[in-house]
């Protein structure tokens, strides 16, 4: 498609399918599930960020009476599976927090008993806890076996970066060279979390004969019954893997770290079990986002034409290799902008601190932030508004991306346009008020879905996909149903099927469920749509061409009659057997979604305090199937990128152990912290979806960071380049230019 | 070879930093009627770059990035670009 | 350890259990009376995801030991509506699209419950204040205050 389309489902704000059951109660999360017989199994943990395991002595945890089961990482069946070191540690420690043991018992409290019974002998190894002490000279080696990779030379001896990464279009030094003004700063953020509400959580029953389940919260069920089934050997048939409501994930619930280790002390006690993760065990030992150091030159002509852009990032991986976004990062760092000119370098660093996973595009907020606060910079020494800055060397049609393809169409210069036509960038500011502006780009993923929509006797049919809905989006699959089969929204349910219904989906993430398996929906409506005629065709002895469909019912060409889904439904037994429409598909045309954001920010100079007076973000949807929960992800994604730019962080003591592993400390937004979120969705449709849609869940989260890292050091005058701004770096930062 | 395609495709290959250590080249001219001959045509030209190593990296094809381009075929001056592999959150 | 006899009514109905004590509520509403609607977030009173009323006093259920609610009058999510009807905060919560995950929506209900019976008028600025202690990361809390204020005037317009 290209041009506006006319819908009769898509668009509306109707109410989701699971909605009831969320505000009633009755909606069944990880945590929810009890089986008969059950017991609770619980994870012991490092209290040391870099050791080595010398001696694991569980003989007194198993000699406990109420223990059924103790495993260590020598009880993983396949000890070569991949991450199984994250799982549980295998001879070395690498962050306060990484799981060392695990017990059964009887009850959950029974379990924390037990684990007190486990002895761990360490030496305790000094931890290496940013990058800049990870690359000293004289920094102790997290991984003796870890060298460089990327480098134009094979690395000589081991070191704690991982890789390097590089990417460039054009002659950056001729770019400079043409370029009159020219800004370099370096910039700092540091590890955050996902911060999703509902902990990780599993129940769990090993069965012999082949009927293994396992009931949790995750993005990626399929995922989840891979790793598990590889690491307990056994066929992915064998293991079927339920997905409960997840209580929000936002990449955090891509990894796998309870369900092997559950499922292992179900085989050992011939029991269901069920883990919980408490909230410490949330914050140690999954999530984080990487801590970043990223430095970034943008050189331009005093018209405001940009020359040249070059940056240089560091990002940390957690202990684990490869665990960082650093890819993207520097793919994703320049693409507002069409440059003929840009560099980049990247570095993968390993720390002592828990393995990274993915949040929320990935890499892009912090390397987007360093540019767009340049940009910003830049803008004030040329004397030009900033969005105008932007939109004269925006990113459009055509544009030659560093990373590889050039755009197709996009909406980054309509958003700046709604941006500078907005109510917020008209009003004037008040005392101490700053305001910021700044862009987002993120990819958007396609990838592989599966969905059946199986028709019921009634007309009625139901939607099964394989990807978990974390944030509505079985209402836009009833809608794009509907819309295809031309019925109504209601004549749709929704669900999510587990590993035995479908064939593999790939994980909710990369803003790909409403695009990919939208599409998949949309298949196997037209499947159904195709049946639906043949039927018909059949019952009025025409072909199936002679059959049109329209308004939700068949309609023979060739003479009088309708009939309606119901009455082919019901009568399928007679013209072939019941219907059922597929859809699997590996989606191809995912479509980068732009977004521009601006804050309003008051500090209060006496004590660094912020206030966001008021926050806008703009964003293009391609095509917004259900406009609510389009604006809901932007709010959301707004929300947390405000707490990333000015409140959240992990602290660390000095000898690396996690200092504020609670929602007290670690300061997620609070209602009382944020204003209304005003959105605009803009709509430049995306050619390769049948409705335009572009994925729409991750790049809200990238602009807030320079958004309010430029109206933080406008409202107090000082260039603030570290991230979070807490009030009391605001404060020192106010003492240390007076 | 199939008779109707007895002449030429060729197809220019933009290798990622990572591809580069093995090809030491950025950019590359390479006849191909499809994805699989494309790596086929790499992986022999260039000694030490493995099917596997470019199994790790995402593809665009004229722009498109494409995940599983194995089946893909590929017009007479297409643009193929290895890059870093995607993933989202 | 020896188990306690609590006798509490739990939305509306007298409810009798045996309790460890040192089971938190949240643990005996969920184990015990299989109230799973309630939910756990932190443990340690900072998210409200475990908000119930006790009395009609807003509390964090993570924080209330399961033998404190003999003798009390406990309301959960699931004593919010009346059998198949929902209140109008949940009908409102549906409306504004005020959910994505929907973890947080329990206590937020019940927390707005609470809120509107303290305050049938309150101001944007004291519902953002009210429901502090309930964290949602998905929505930015837009959505939600939209929903709550619509609620108050729902409400109050009935009345």
């Amino acid at each position: 498609m290209s041009e506006a389309q006319d819908f009769k489902y898509i668009g509306q704000r109707t109410i989701r399918p699971d909605g009831h059951d969320k505000v009633t109660g009755r909606a069944n999360y990880a945590a929810d599930l009890s089986l008969p017989g059950m017991i609770w199994g619980k994870i012991l943990r490092s209290p040391h960020a870099h050791a080595l395991i010398n001696r694991i002595d569980t003989s007194k945890a198993e000699a406990d009476p109420n223990v059924f089961a103790v495993m260590t990482h020598a009880d993983i069946p396949n000890q070569t599976a991949s991450g199984i070191r994250n799982i549980l540690a295998r001879d070395k420690v690498f962050y306060h927090g990484h799981a060392v043991a695990a017990v059964a018992a009887v009850s959950e409290a029974a379990a924390e008993r037990a684990l007190g019974l486990i002895e761990v002998d360490y030496s305790i190894l000094k931890p290496v806890m940013n990058i800049d002490d990870a690359t000293s000279n004289d920094s102790p080696i997290l991984h003796d076996d870890l060298f460089t990779k990327g480098m134009p030379e094979e690395p000589k001896a081991p070191s704690n970066v991982a890789s390097r990464n590089e990417l460039s279009k054009g002659d950056i030094e001729a770019g400079f060279a043409e370029a009159e003004v020219v800004i370099e700063r370096e910039f700092r953020t540091a590890t955050v979390h996902q911060g999703y509400i509902e902990p990780h959580a599993c129940t769990v029953r090993y069965d012999e004969d082949g009927h293994s389940m396992i009931w949790c919260s995750t993005q990626g069920h399929f995922a989840v019954r891979a790793t598990t089934a590889s690491m307990l050997n056994i066929e992915q048939t064998k293991l079927n893997v339920i997905a409960s409501e997840i209580g929000g994930g936002f990449g955090g619930k891509l990894g796998v770290y309870l369900e092997p280790v559950a499922l292992v002390l179900s085989k050992k006690s011939g029991r269901p079990v069920k883990m919980q993760m408490d909230r410490n065990e949330v914050f140690m030992a999954s999530g984080p986002g990487s801590a970043t150091r990223n430095w970034v030159k943008i050189g331009a002509k005093k018209d405001g034409t940009i020359t040249a852009m070059e940056a240089k990032l560091c990002y940390e991986a957690g202990w684990a290799p490869g665990s960082s976004p650093l890819g993207p990062a520097c793919m994703t760092v320049f693409t507002p902008y069409d440059v003929d000119n840009q560099y980049v370098e990247g570095y993968e660093v390993v720390v002592n601190k828990a393995r990274c996973a993915a949040y929320r595009a990935p890499g892009a907020p912090q390397s987007e932030y360093a540019c767009e606060m340049v940009i910003n910079e830049l803008a004030d020494e040329l004397g030009m508004d900033p969005i105008d800055l932007r939109l004269k060397n925006v990113a459009k049609e055509g544009t030659q991306t560093m990373y590889g393809p050039k755009l197709k169409a996009v909406g980054l210069v309509e958003c700046l346009e709604a941006a500078r036509d907005s109510a917020q960038y008209k009003t004037a500011l008040k005392e101490n008020q700053g305001r910021g502006v700044a862009s987002g780009f993120w990819f958007n993923v396609g990838g592989e879905s599966s969905v059946v929509i199986n028709m019921n006797e009634d007309g009625t049919g139901t939607i099964v996909e394989g990807s978990p809905d974390i944030g509505g989006s079985r209402a836009s699959m009833q809608m794009m149903a509907a819309e295809e089969l031309q019925m109504p929204v209601e004549a749709f349910s929704a669900i999510i099927g587990d590993t035995q219904n479908l064939p593999y989906s790939n994980p909710t993430g990369g803003s790909r469920t409403t695009f990919a398996t939208g599409m998949a929906v949309v298949e196997a409506a037209a499947d159904v749509v195709s049946q639906l005629k043949e039927r018909a065709a059949a019952t009025w002895n025409i072909t199936p061409e002679q059959v049109e469909w329209k308004d939700g019912k068949a309609f023979n060409t060739k003479g009088e009659g309708v009939l309606t889904a119901a009455e082919i439904c019901g009568s399928a037994a007679k013209t072939g057997g019941h219907i059922s429409g597929r859809g699997n598909i590996s989606a191809r045309g995912a479509s980068p979604s732009f977004a521009v954001h601006l804050a309003d920010i008051e500090v209060d100079p006496d004590t660094g305090k912020t206030t966001v007076v008021r926050y806008t973000a703009i964003q293009d949807a391609g095509k917004a199937i259900h406009p609510s929960y389009v604006e809901g992800q932007y709010q959301g994604g707004s929300a947390q990128g405000i707490g990333w730019a000015l409140n959240e962080e992990y602290v660390y003591s000095s000898d690396g152990r996690l200092e504020n592993p609670g929602f007290l400390d670690y300061r997620i937004p609070l209602a009382s912290d944020l204003p209304m979120i005003e959105t605009v969705i803009v709509e430049v449709p995306n050619s390769f979806h049948p409705f335009g849609v572009r994925g729409i869940g991750e790049t809200g989260i990238i602009p807030p960071l320079a958004a309010c890292g430029t109206a933080v050091s406008n409202a107090i005058g000082i260039r603030m380049s570290e991230l979070p701004m807490s009030p009391p770096k605001i404060l020192k930062a106010i003492q240390d230019a007076s | 070879m199939r008779l109707d395609h007895c002449y030429s495709m060729t197809a220019h290959v933009i290798f990622s930093s990572e591809l580069q250590k093995f090809t030491g080249v950025r950019e590359a001219t390479v006849q191909a009627e499809d994805y699989r001959s494309l790596v086929i045509e790499i992986t022999d030209r260039y000694e030490g770059l493995s099917a596997a190593d470019i199994e790790d990296m995402s593809v665009a094809i004229n722009g498109e990035i494409i995940v599983e381009p194995m089946l893909e075929k590929i017009d007479h001056g297409s643009e193929v670009h290895f890059l870093y592999r995607i993933e989202g959150g | 350890m020896q188990k306690t006899h609590v006798t509490a009514t739990v939305n509306g109905d007298v409810k009798e259990f045996l309790c460890d004590p040192s089971d938190t509520l949240l643990q005996v509403l969920r184990d015990e009376l299989g109230l799973t609607g309630t939910k756990e977030g932190c443990g340690s009173g900072d998210c409200g995801a475990c908000s119930v009323l006790i009395n009609d006093r807003l509390v964090c259920s993570c924080l209330v030991l399961g033998v404190e609610a003999n003798g009390e009058a406990i309301e959960t999510v699931e004593g919010i509506g009346e059998g198949d009807k929902l209140h109008v905060i949940q009908e409102k919560f549906l409306e504004h699209a005020a959910l994505q995950c929907g973890i947080c929506t329990p206590g937020l209900v019940v927390s707005t419950k609470a809120l509107l019976e303290e305050n049938p008028d309150p101001s944007e600025e004291e519902a953002r204040y009210y429901l502090a202690g309930n964290l949602c990361r998905c929505t930015g809390y837009d959505k939600i205050i939209k929903a709550v204020m619509d609620a108050a005037k729902t409400m109050r317009e009935k009345a």
